[in-house]
């Protein structure tokens, strides 16, 4: 029987890297950036290849071609994908995810699908989660923070945990297909071995598709200025005696919200 | 290759070459045992290109006192044999991630069973089918993606740099040929104790006038470690990058401080269309003894772990052992297991990436049980001349309870200190 | 209609409402005279009126009844909030930052066509439009945005403000209840809660995490760290040195070969940063380290720093804690 998965997935800045701030003060100092894969998109895709290694079926990586995500796609292939697809369009490196929601539902109105797993959220979700935009312009049902799923392929239903604070999770029923943000896989995202890399890149090839509909105008947002919080680099540290010391961990504890008594 | 069961079974009538050695006689010859086993768990091992060798161990047993593992658990490339033919699937088992790839035992093979090409070859099996231990995988992971095992980024692979005190000439801003390319390394490169050595090397080229460049940002990993951990294509996607690197430059001598390194391009790199003439930084600074400008007295009492992959992997016992006695002051000691019998710190073959795994099967570290022993010779210093064992020893140290009875220091540190003055 | 009003999601699991539900009418509170409109507590549930009477810092409370609508459900509650956002039109309307709020907020956003902010750690009104900070990139980026819109969605980072300016101990001036409207919406279906197993801790989960290292020098002083974690309400986590040594299990241990976190505060007591340790804990959104030597190297990712006696400190913070959480 099988079931067909669908796994959109994104690039986000490593963070690895200092992050720096364009002289514009808007955005993110790109030229420099190395990119990595979005880690819950990582856990999406582990998900649905264990699901597939479970039930049998298709798993398909879509990404946007937005920079280069031709490895990105490889890796996926290499650790198990069946498919790659790239939806080409005149996308900006840092586009907002609305604008990606929008071009992942018109690449996939055309797909045959049973389950789109993605990624709960991303480093760079300053317009909300792609997953739920998703949904929501696919007329789809869709939870969050998910973790432990099990799919009824024939009855095309799928049991899932939401996760709370705390530990607390409730147990939701979702009728196939579905939008799940996977929070975390149950299993530790796969390692691709470099030679499956290096082979997927040789002999696999990723289709590309046109942005069918012109995707539509932003987020209806405009970023006024980016900055870093306080600057990197060594602590600041604190002077004094022991009670001093104490007084002044407390007080930045309490200005980051971090506790309240 | 499996024996095939008609050349050995007993048979009632065999006449070869003339001589009769039928039924009744040949009793000796017939290996009744081995058809007792399903042979298959050994096969699907010798069956793996680099595994072979493995086939011909006939349990004598001298692999299993020289082997650092058996020391502080239950190990040895006999041990595995056994297992392998009794049904133990060696893809599926710790086993397998437990060889340090220190190559004692097949120092003393007889049969010559090469657990050093086959740890590899029937690692990279575990690999591609997806059950390498996870530390080992996330190093695997950090290397390909950052060019080094820690996870720091590419561009900062330099940064080192800045603190050394001297100039340090890297090969793209000066555009010129050099005598010695030296190849820094990651933990040299990255971790605050491979810094110090490194810095600490720099100052010595300097003071000794030595005509070098480093690579900087364009080198990554060596990655023999991992390539004897499993990682075939991350090895041989790097050697092309250094390759490449190298072929834009123009130098004499390829040296590191790094004895994987060392190894990688003394006995991989010619494979890949990269030959050159390989020194650690012992054999070239012990050229140059009578130049190094020693002006302290270091009234130590020392003794020098031979690392496995300058030692017995490539030969080299006596450089750094010469410019330890070199240095005014200091009284060289040996532990009982030196020189081709050293006794490993256990990060080689990937170990460095392992201690978690390895440590369910271990009663100690095998970095702990080698400081203990560098501690019984009444040393004060316990020197190396491996980025690998810097850390492990000295998180050795403090895990035994030897701290302030015992120090770790690279030889370059030694010198160092003596240049001082 | 509501054009000026600000709307305040609220929040409730198993009877309760949550935190950042009074932290988000307190910022409310003071966003609302700005765009010259109230502050209305839009409460989803079943019989839930007990709880709308603790919205009191809300100038109205519209309680949303459905029957289906006893546990919060992803399809069903937003398509509630859907049809009475559609009806009313705020100018601004808040959601929590939770599991819960991210299935509600981007889902508006998209069905509404109403611009969304995330991750908000603060929000003002300029020129009649919101603006909004907020925290990306594991909180190491700031971005402060405007929407382009006279209807905005933020959504409100869990911690950020205060709770105390939204808890009222009287009800609200005015309250409503209404149906939600919702017909055939049971794509998604609550089947129950699960309780966490008592004593499993998983640190990875944990937002405050207390952690010991070698300087500990040993077993029994572990004690001393465990009063502070509890006086702070943190978990306790660890190095590798301590794992190995058997004093806490493996699944405290944090760093390279043990476990990866991002708390809101990790707290590192007598370790010294080596590189193995800092690859496990050093995207913590704020780090304080104590240890006697000040060339440590987890000082480089600290954001604050003691050099100083960890025996003497640790016990001395532990105490205050719980001094100034019983004043």
């Amino acid at each position: 029987m099988g079931i067909n998965i669908i796994v959109p997935v994104k690039q986000v800045p490593d963070l690895v890297e200092e992050l720096e701030i364009n002289s514009e003060g808007t955005d993110l100092e790109r030229e420099w950036l190395k990119y990595k894969m979005n880690e819950w998109d990582e856990n999406a895709l582990e998900e649905a290849l264990q699901l597939k290694d479970a039930h049998g079926g298709t798993v398909t990586v879509l990404a946007l071609a937005s920079g280069d995500v031709d490895e990105m796609l490889f890796t996926c292939i290499a650790k198990g994908a069946d498919k790659a697809v790239k939806i080409v369009g005149d996308f900006e490196e840092s586009h907002d995810n609305h604008t990606a929601a929008r071009a992942l539902a018109s690449a996939m109105r055309a797909m045959p699908y049973d389950l789109i797993l993605t990624g709960v959220q991303a480093a760079d979700d300053l317009d909300g989660q792609v997953g739920v935009l998703l949904a929501t312009y696919l007329g789809l049902p869709h939870v969050s923070v998910v973790s432990g799923i099990e799919v009824d392929a024939a009855a095309r239903v799928a049991a899932i945990h939401q996760e709370y604070a705390g530990g607390i999770m409730a147990n939701f029923e979702v009728d196939l297909p579905a939008v799940l943000g996977v929070q975390a896989a149950r299993a530790v995202p796969r390692y691709a071995p470099v030679s499956r890399v290096r082979q997927a890149m040789k002999t696999a090839t990723i289709e590309e598709i046109e942005a069918a509909e012109p995707v539509g105008a932003g987020a209806g947002i405009s970023v006024r200025r980016m900055y870093k919080p306080e600057s990197s680099g060594h602590a600041e540290m604190l002077e004094g005696d022991t009670d001093d010391v104490v007084e002044r961990v407390i007080d930045i504890l309490r200005e980051r919200g971090i506790w309240r008594a | 290759m499996p024996v095939e069961p008609e050349r050995i079974r007993e048979k009632a009538v065999a006449i070869v070459e003339g001589i009769d050695i039928s039924g009744h006689w040949n009793r000796m010859f017939e290996q009744r045992v081995i058809w007792d086993y399903d042979t298959s768990s050994l096969d699907q091992i010798t069956s793996i290109p680099g595994g072979e060798s493995l086939g011909a161990c006939y349990q004598c047993g001298k692999c299993t006192p020289v082997c650092p593992v058996d020391h502080v658990g239950d190990y040895s490339p006999r041990k595995i044999f056994r297992k392998v033919q009794t049904g133990t699937n060696l893809l599926e088992s710790p086993d397998l991630w437990l060889c340090t790839t220190c190559m004692n035992c097949l120092r003393v093979c007889p049969k010559e069973v090469n657990m050093i090409n086959i740890m590899p070859a029937v690692r990279e099996q575990a690999v591609l089918e997806g059950t390498a231990p996870t530390e080992l995988a996330q190093a695997f992971e950090n290397t390909f993606r950052y060019g080094n095992p820690l996870g720091e980024a590419q561009r900062k692979r330099a940064d080192w740099v800045k603190d050394a005190g001297v100039p340090v000439p890297i090969m793209a801003q000066i555009r010129r040929p050099v005598d010695i390319l030296w190849f820094v390394e990651c933990y040299p490169a990255y971790h605050p104790r491979g810094k110090d050595a490194a810095r600490g090397l720099a100052r010595i080229f300097h003071a000794l006038d030595v005509d070098y460049g480093i690579l900087g940002v364009e080198e990554k990993c060596s990655c023999d470690s991992q390539r004897l951990a499993g990682e075939k294509g991350l090895f041989e996607a790097f050697t092309e990058h250094n390759i490449k690197m190298f072929s834009k430059y123009q130098f004499n001598t390829l040296l590191t401080a790094d004895p994987h390194a060392l190894n990688a391009f003394k006995k991989e790199y010619p494979k890949y269309g990269g030959d050159y003439h390989v020194l650690h930084y012992t054999q070239f600074l012990a050229t140059m003894i009578d130049r190094i400008p020693f002006h302290k007295r270091l009234p130590y009492r020392v003794t020098f772990h031979d690392p496995c992959y300058l030692g017995r992997h490539n030969g080299e016992y006596e450089a750094p052992r010469r410019l330890l006695e070199a240095i005014p002051g200091i009284e060289l000691t040996e532990m009982v297991r030196c020189k081709e019998n050293g006794y490993c710190c256990g990060g080689g073959g990937g170990g460095m990436w392992l201690d978690s795994f390895s440590r369910n099967h271990m009663s100690e570290r095998l970095s702990e049980r080698r400081v203990r022993e560098a501690v019984s010779t009444g040393a004060d210093v316990l020197a190396v001349c491996c980025p690998y064992e810097i850390s492990r020893f000295e998180d050795a140290v403090k895990s035994t309870g030897n701290d302030g009875k015992i120090i770790v220091r690279d030889i370059i540190e030694l010198i160092n200190e003596s240049m001082r003055g | 209609m509501a054009e000026h009003d600000v709307f305040v999601v609220a929040e409730q699991l198993e009877g309760k409402l949550s935190d950042v539900t009074f932290e988000m009418l307190g910022k409310a509170r003071s966003l609302a005279p700005l765009l010259g409109g109230r502050v209305v507590a839009v409460l989803i549930g079943h019989e839930a009126q007990g709880l709308a009477a603790q919205l009191g810092a809300a100038d109205h409370v519209l309680v949303v009844d459905d029957p289906a609508l006893q546990h919060f459900v992803p399809e069903r509650a937003e398509l509630a909030l859907r049809i009475l956002l559609r009806n009313e039109q705020p100018a601004l309307t808040m959601i929590a930052s939770t599991s819960m709020g991210m299935d509600l907020a981007a889902a508006l956003s998209a069905a509404l066509d109403w611009p969304l902010i995330a991750y908000c750690s603060d929000a003002q009104i300029a020129d009649g439009l919101v603006v909004a900070t907020s925290q990306v990139y594991g909180g190491k980026i700031a971005v402060e945005t405007a929407s382009e819109s006279q209807h905005t969605i933020i959504s409100v980072i869990a911690g950020v403000f205060p709770a105390a300016e939204g808890q009222s101990s009287v009800p609200a001036a005015s309250m409503q209840t209404v149906a939600s409207g919702v017909s055939g919406a049971d794509r998604v279906r609550f089947k129950g809660l699960s309780m966490p197993e008592a004593g499993d801790v998983d640190i990875t989960r944990e937002s405050l995490l207390v952690s010991v290292g070698r300087g500990i020098g040993s077993k029994d002083n572990i004690e001393m760290v465990e009063e502070l974690a509890a006086a702070l309400g943190a978990a306790l986590s660890a190095s590798r040195p301590i794992i190995d040594s058997g004093w806490l299990p493996k699944l405290r241990q944090v760093g390279k070969s043990g476990l990866t976190v991002k708390p809101k505060l990790y707290l590192a007591v007598g370790i010294s940063g080596a590189p193995e340790h800092l690859q496990g804990m050093k995207d913590a959104e704020l780090i304080i380290a104590i240890n006697s030597d000040a060339s440590a190297p987890i000082f480089e990712v600290a954001d604050y720093g003691i050099a100083g006696d960890l025996f003497d400190i640790v016990p001395a913070l532990a105490e205050r804690l719980a001094a100034v959480r019983s004043e």
